[in-house]
């Protein structure tokens, strides 16, 4: 039973970095019908962004621990945020109106400039962050195993949450959402009554890709290593979460990431852990054949 | 108010208007009538900037308007309740008004909602209902409720009459009538019932294939024998 809760905790920490991954990737494809599969790398900037400004701000600048996390807080979603608008701009806005096989070569195009970057910028090997923020709380003590939560994983999830519930509420009920669900629905009509097509598209590229940025300082700030590769993994990883909760939709993007952090922890504590990207991926696949729509997706019939 | 000078467009290489003259004056309303594809839609459409003309002028107020990108022509006091009314579906009555005033100054979106909702009582009862689950009649009160949100001084109305009951066809022309004398709003009406729109039309074009065939006061080509034949016998009521 201990053994079971720990495992819920870190799924649902695990689970809460895909789904900040996977909003992005549902807002972009529910806007243009397209997958950003360079949404992943962002993360990846995101983490080696934040790295950079956290040791700068602390070696350098000699802040204290807080103020040089807000200011990786702040550099990261600042620089992972003109990074989306830029990639939009230069590798997808030119070919809104191409077939649809073309911006998803872009896309991986993007995304293998990115990576090359930043190993060729970076270094190919690990990066290591001692770990910044320790301690938490026992929850619960077993016979020989006791259930913790540590205060890494408390800010993880709490700052998750926060930020899908004020996206969801942006998204209801400011102009700016409004307009968006609009573009989503009918994008010829939006811009018939007034709104900047190209506006939205590429407010949506920034939110998503600023939240994949804080996805990124998260993972680095709880795993304490990354490298140039992680996007790739995690990328397609939320983007699996996208599916499962059914593209198109933000609460399932939400759902769909946590269920598969829980199941990638779940499987590795009772199953095997070297399997556990086979069961990711399975799920993935069971999705596309037995529930294209996913769990909250809506079936593509409302078009006339 | 607005002025069509020698307007082509069409679709990719399919040319659709070959070359269009047009003029709809302040406080008018200007019906256009014509068969299935004689390039009436695309009429409406090409003013909006979409597709773009491509050759000819749109004048709006004497400010040529030709080629600008659709979101900045529906900015300067035009709006457009297109064909098949292009309601958002899963957006509730109220947050398609909301849509439908985006460009507007939020200070008097309370006054524009009431007046909206004066012309159409039923939309009141359903303001928090999704557009996607109105009747046909309804959605397009809802249509044009919304175009007329961003106050234009010129309101574009595709074929609002499309696939309603007679009754209720007869309700949605008085309501354009009340728009144009009540509201002072200008208004180019696209119709296939000839002669609802012809009665309520100061002036009127017959539309074929892509060009003007014919001009009158509504009066004038309600009477006009050959119209008759072609668009009124046994097709109006």
């Amino acid at each position: 039973m201990e053994y079971f809760l720990q495992q819920m905790i870190n799924g649902l920490t695990l689970g809460s970095i895909y789904g900040l991954i996977a909003i992005g990737y549902t807002m972009v494809y529910s806007i243009l019908g397209m997958i950003n599969f360079a949404h992943g790398t962002i993360y990846m900037l995101g983490a080696f962004i934040s790295l950079i400004a956290y040791l700068a701000a602390t070696t350098i600048g000699g802040a204290p621990v807080v103020v040089a996390l807000m200011v990786a807080l702040f550099a990261t979603m600042a620089f992972t945020a003109l990074w989306g608008w830029t990639m939009e701009r230069v590798a997808y806005r030119p070919l809104r109106q191409a077939p649809r096989l073309a911006p998803l070569i872009s896309a991986i195009g993007v995304s293998i400039v990115l990576q090359n970057f930043v190993a060729q910028a970076q270094g190919a090997r690990v990066k290591p962050l001692p770990p910044v923020i320790q301690g938490g709380f026992t929850l619960m003590d077993g016979d020989g195993f006791s259930v913790n939560l540590s205060w890494m994983q408390i800010i993880v999830i709490v700052m998750t949450l926060a930020l899908m519930a004020g996206f969801s509420w942006m998204i209801a009920h400011t102009r700016l959402g409004r307009a968006q669900r609009a573009c989503e629905q009918d994008m010829k009509m939006a811009s018939l009554l007034g709104i900047d097509i190209d506006r939205v598209v590429s407010t949506t590229f920034v939110i998503g890709a600023a939240l994949a940025g804080v996805a990124g300082l998260m993972v680095t700030l709880y795993y304490g290593v990354i490298d140039f590769y992680i996007g790739f993994l995690a990328g397609i990883k939320a983007f699996t979460a996208a599916v499962l909760g059914g593209i198109g939709s933000l609460p399932g993007a939400m759902l769909g990431g946590l269920l598969i952090g829980l199941i990638e922890a779940l499987w590795s504590a009772y199953f095997s852990i070297e399997y556990k990207d086979v069961a990711t991926f399975g799920i993935l696949i069971m999705v596309l054949v037995f529930r294209p729509t996913g769990l909250l997706g809506r079936p593509d019939v409302e078009k006339i | 108010m607005l002025k069509l000078e020698g307007l082509r467009s069409g679709y990719g290489r399919i040319q659709a208007l070959h070359g269009i003259d047009l003029e709809v004056r302040e406080g008018e309303i200007v019906t256009l009538v014509g068969a299935n594809g004689a390039g009436k839609t695309t009429l409406l459409m090409t003013i909006c900037g979409d597709p773009r003309a491509s050759a000819g002028r749109v004048v709006l107020g004497g400010e040529d308007i030709t080629g600008l990108a659709t979101h900045h022509i529906m900015r300067k006091g035009i709006a457009h309740s297109p064909e098949g009314r292009r309601i958002f579906p899963r957006m509730t009555v109220l947050e398609n008004l909301q849509m439908g005033a985006a460009t507007a100054d939020p200070a008097h979106f309370d006054a524009d909602l009431k007046r909206a909702l004066d012309l159409f009582p039923r939309l009141n009862e359903r303001l928090d209902q999704r557009g996607g689950t109105l009747s046909g009649g309804e959605q397009q009160m809802l249509a044009i409720a919304r175009a007329l949100m961003s106050r234009p001084r010129l309101l574009l109305l595709d074929e609002p009459s499309l696939g309603l009951a007679p009754l209720v066809v007869r309700h949605i022309f008085e309501i354009i009538r009340t728009i144009n004398r009540d509201q002072g709003v200008t208004i180019l009406l696209v119709e296939q019932n000839a002669y609802h729109a012809l009665r309520l039309a100061h002036r009127g074009h017959v539309m074929v294939n892509g060009r003007i065939a014919l001009s009158g006061s509504g009066a004038e080509l309600l009477a006009n024998p050959e119209i008759r034949a072609h668009y009124l016998d046994g097709g109006a009521a």
